[in-house]
């Protein structure tokens, strides 16, 4: 028998790998109890769309990589939260003096 | 199969593993640290799928805005905030990691049927290779200049908008303690040395 191999990768390899990422990061974003893991799966999540993003600008749009400008907006937009969010956390922690999502409950009914 | 398509597949095996097996960690390991390392690695793997995709610029961009601002910025996060804390224990927590796992995986299952039924239009027109970088500027300042020059404004606030929250109020620690103030007490504004130094309850 003969095991056969794809003679390149196909996109969906590069799809269900960008959704598997999606998914851990959503599932790390609704169980962590500390705010910086809640924020590192928000970047899980942005890498994910990001290789969607540059998946399909390679396979379908070759010629006008239009994925690979936009996937330059997303990472710029991911900075930007990156820098907002941490800082957010900070004064967060110097008011509160923890980091844990449990209690961060200040706008809850 | 030539030998070319045959290292690209063993590289995107490895960096595949390497990728959901770093973003579990990630997720799922007691040590925040570690996660913090991990996520480099995560995001160096998603740079080598880049390369793999014909993207040498968004790779060199990926490696240098992740691995060299977000990841750095939050371990400095993670320095500054890391107190060995006893999470209180929230009733039903492990029903909601079930069921949020649960979740996650019918949403994975969902976009994994999404990828393998959609009858994409392949294959496409040839990858530029090379030339990826000079079309990437000619976009830039031709069709996409408008969100281009936006991002620069989104930087510029984001910036500021940092400053202005992660900044310690300086003044109200100087009337309270009475001391010069200078860099060493800045940082040691909120520290218990000088908070029993105040007549009060410093107000928050």
């Amino acid at each position: 028998m003969t095991i056969n191999l794809p003679t390149s990768i196909p996109l969906q390899a590069y799809l269900v790998l960008a959704a598997l990422l999606f998914c851990i990061g959503v599932w790390g974003l609704i169980n962590s109890r500390n705010a910086v893991r809640v924020l590192m799966s928000i970047e899980l999540m942005l890498n994910g769309v990001n290789i969607n993003l540059m998946a399909f600008s390679d396979y379908l749009d070759g010629q006008l990589i239009r994925g690979q400008v936009f996937t330059i907006f997303v990472i710029t937009v991911a900075a930007a939260e990156a820098a907002v969010g941490l800082a957010i956390l900070l004064s967060l922690y110097r008011n509160r003096e923890t980091v844990d999502m449990e209690r961060f409950n200040l706008l809850r009914w | 199969m030539t030998i070319a398509s045959f290292t690209q597949l063993i590289c995107f095996s490895i960096l595949s593993i390497t990728l959901v097996l770093g973003a579990l960690g990630v997720v799922l390991l007691p040590n925040i640290v570690y996660s913090a390392f991990l996520l480099g690695g995560v995001f160096l793997s998603v740079a080598g799928l880049y390369l793999l995709l014909n993207a040498s610029f968004v790779a060199a961009a990926q490696v240098l805005v992740y691995v060299g601002a977000v990841n750095v910025l939050i371990l400095f996060a993670i320095m500054l905030v890391n107190k060995k804390e006893n999470l209180a224990a929230v009733p039903g927590l492990p029903l909601r990691r079930v069921l949020s796992g649960l979740v996650c995986g019918g949403l994975l299952a969902l976009l994994i049927r999404v990828a393998f039924t959609t009858p994409w239009a392949l294959p496409g027109p040839s990858p530029v290779g090379e030339e990826a970088t000079i079309r990437i500027g000619e976009h830039l300042f031709s069709d996409y200049l408008l969100p281009f020059e936006l991002a620069s404004v989104l930087l510029l606030m984001a910036m500021i908008g940092a400053i202005v929250l992660a900044r310690r109020d300086v003044f109200s620690s100087d009337i309270v303690t009475g001391a010069p103030v200078d860099q060493g007490l800045i940082e040691k504004a909120r520290t218990p040395l000088l908070i029993q130094n105040t007549v009060q309850e410093p107000v928050r």
